[in-house]
């Protein structure tokens, strides 16, 4: 690893091995993730993708191993700090109760405030700039139940950018989105991770997505077997082909990235 | 920040619950109106009117509004629980095992004070037998929460129907009466009082956690707020709300159930105006209603609880019909 000024440890996996009841999904995996990096978690369906990321949420019980974040063992955060450090993009959105764009993006500066604190200028202008950055500070005032699956997906990304935090776990992010909003959004949260010294896991089913935002790779398949490292090394079509049951193929298009598709 | 919309609509309902306290003091078959009721509040002599006022009246309005200010705060708090638009104070089944009791109080022929002490106790009861059920199993999820409190609340329905169809004539008057909720016979004391400032007071320390929480378990516990801690002081208080409400007047249907969803048609989503605006606007408009079934066929009076419906349901229509255009600030 070469030493550069963004050399701060995010995250940290030693050893850490995933079950599910009786299934285990992955043993004795190990990585490091720097400031400015984005990480892909790869797999098939029910490969454990989501449930890895709600092991590092501290939304599952605590899995075998260790899990540093910033320096600091997972479990030994208090849930009140540690979810101004780690953030998390749901794959799903359940609003029952009626509220405006603005109110829900608020609430991602709820870890940051004390109990009888109000939200100030500063964290409204925060929630505002994060709207304004996906494109839907003119819904402000809407009701959630009556926006879009993209605007709604958009929303929850908007969330997650007003919490700040200094990990993002996202849930296939590319949910409900068009093309053009899967790109903007994923290089926004790209540039706001390097800029802000923060890193980024990202569990998806689009191979492409992951190969042209992320620059490590964690290829699950569900039997036990991991394969992590950058993305040229685990992004091949036999270990893809191999993880998902299926012949993948792999193109290079004129600017020299790579594209996959099934045979 | 609280936006200035909230603040009047606040300041609203404050006028509304003084307007409230003046109409309800003002009513009953005794002709003292306005006039004298201000006279004896401003300049109090020994008089008739004067002991009317002070024994009868002012007792009725307090014991209408902390039981409506009860109702609406527990109504609040069981939606977020159980995060169900239907979910009402008595959805848990307190009521019913309030009213088991209470109705086998008067069946033995026992009088005001201790049908009150018995709704208590059953109160007590099936929320801690809900409580025990429901968390048998590690998971504590609002849909095994909901159902467990749906089916109990079901037995004690199956309890107070054995218990109607087996009393005298006699009791079974005064049982009607209990079960459709009757402000009549019913006095507040300081408990009642003292725990609606203290649910109230709580609920605004979590006020905005009850915000996260209502947009899903998970989602709140990813934004650090402690989930089952919380969702456990939410269940008991709003519990002991409703069981300090029932043992004052029965089970007055509508308040909670419809006072949370008209103030956040009318803007007040946000829990930390939700929960003062709640207090206020079932107060009030429990007061007003019981002004109402004491007046409208005096000298007999109509037990409130179905006053509560008879007005509650045009007035939710009527603001369910203009929000359904657009959600206010």
């Amino acid at each position: 690893m070469t030493q550069t000024s963004t050399g701060t440890r995010i995250l940290r996996l030693q050893d850490l091995s995933l079950s599910i009841g009786e299934r285990l999904l992955f043993k004795q995996l190990s990585l490091e993730l720097q400031a400015g990096q984005c990480l892909g978690i790869l797999g098939q369906n029910g490969t454990g993708k989501t449930t890895l990321l709600h092991t590092l949420m501290r939304l599952r019980p605590a899995p075998q191993g260790r899990i540093e974040l910033c320096e600091r063992a997972l479990e030994d955060w208090p849930r009140e700090t540690l979810a101004t450090h780690l953030g998390i993009l749901f794959q799903n959105h359940h609003d029952v109760m009626p509220a405006t764009v603005l109110e829900i993006a608020l609430m991602g500066r709820h870890p940051h405030l004390a109990n009888w604190q109000w939200e100030s200028r500063e964290d409204i202008a925060i929630a505002r700039d994060a709207l304004q950055a996906l494109g839907i500070a003119s819904l402000e005032k809407r009701d959630v139940n009556s926006l879009s699956g993209g605007e709604r997906q958009r929303l929850a990304i908007a969330t997650v950018l007003t919490q700040r935090p200094r990990l993002f776990l996202l849930d296939e992010p590319g949910n409900h989105l068009d093309i053009a909003f899967q790109v903007q959004s994923l290089q926004l949260l790209r540039a706001h991770v390097q800029s802000h010294q923060a890193a980024l896991c990202m569990a998806t089913h689009d191979i492409n997505l992951a190969a042209a935002y992320c620059d490590r790779i964690l290829l699950l398949t569900g039997s036990g077997e991991v394969m992590v490292g950058t993305a040229e090394q685990v992004l091949s079509c036999e270990n893809l082909s191999r993880a998902y049951g299926c012949d993948i193929r792999r193109v290079v298009v004129e600017d020299g990235r790579a594209v996959f598709y099934p045979a | 920040m609280l936006a200035r919309r909230q603040w009047a609509l606040l300041l609203i309902l404050l006028v509304l619950t003084l307007l409230g306290f003046l109409v309800s003091l003002s009513s009953g078959s005794a002709g003292l109106g306005f006039g004298e009721v201000l006279q004896q509040l401003l300049h109090p002599d020994a008089g008739l009117e004067n002991r009317i006022l002070f024994e009868l009246r002012i007792p009725r309005s307090l014991a209408a509004f902390v039981t409506g200010a009860l109702l609406a705060m527990s109504g609040v708090i069981m939606q977020v629980l159980l995060r169900n638009p239907l979910a009402d104070p008595y959805i848990l089944g307190i009521s019913g095992g309030a009213a088991v009791a209470a109705l086998a109080a008067i069946l033995f022929g026992l009088g005001g004070y201790w049908v009150s002490e018995a709704a208590f106790a059953g109160a007590l009861l099936s929320i801690l037998l809900v409580f025990g059920l429901a968390r048998s199993s590690h998971h504590w999820s609002a849909t095994r929460l909901l159902l467990t409190g749906v089916v109990v609340s079901a037995g004690w329905g199956a309890i107070i129907n054995i218990l109607l169809t087996t009393s005298s004539n006699n009791s079974v008057y005064s049982m009607l009466f209990w079960l459709m909720g009757d402000l009549s016979q019913s006095r507040v004391g300081a408990f009642s009082v003292i725990a609606l400032l203290a649910g109230l007071l709580l609920m605004m320390y979590y006020a905005r956690a009850l915000n996260v929480l209502s947009r899903g378990d998970l989602q709140a516990a990813a934004l650090g707020v402690p989930v089952p801690r919380l969702k456990l002081i939410l269940y008991f208080t709003a519990s002991l709300l409703t069981a300090s409400a029932v043992t004052i007047a029965g089970s007055i249907g509508f308040v909670g159930l419809v006072t949370p969803h008209m103030l956040r048609m009318l803007g007040a989503r946000d829990h930390r105006v939700l929960l003062p605006a709640s207090v206020l606007l079932g107060g009030s408009f429990l007061m007003i209603a019981d002004s109402i079934a004491r007046t409208i066929i005096a000298p007999q009076q109509l037990p409130v609880g179905v006053l509560t419906a008879l007005i509650g349901v045009p007035a939710f229509l009527l603001i369910l019909r203009h929000s359904a255009r657009h959600l206010p600030e």
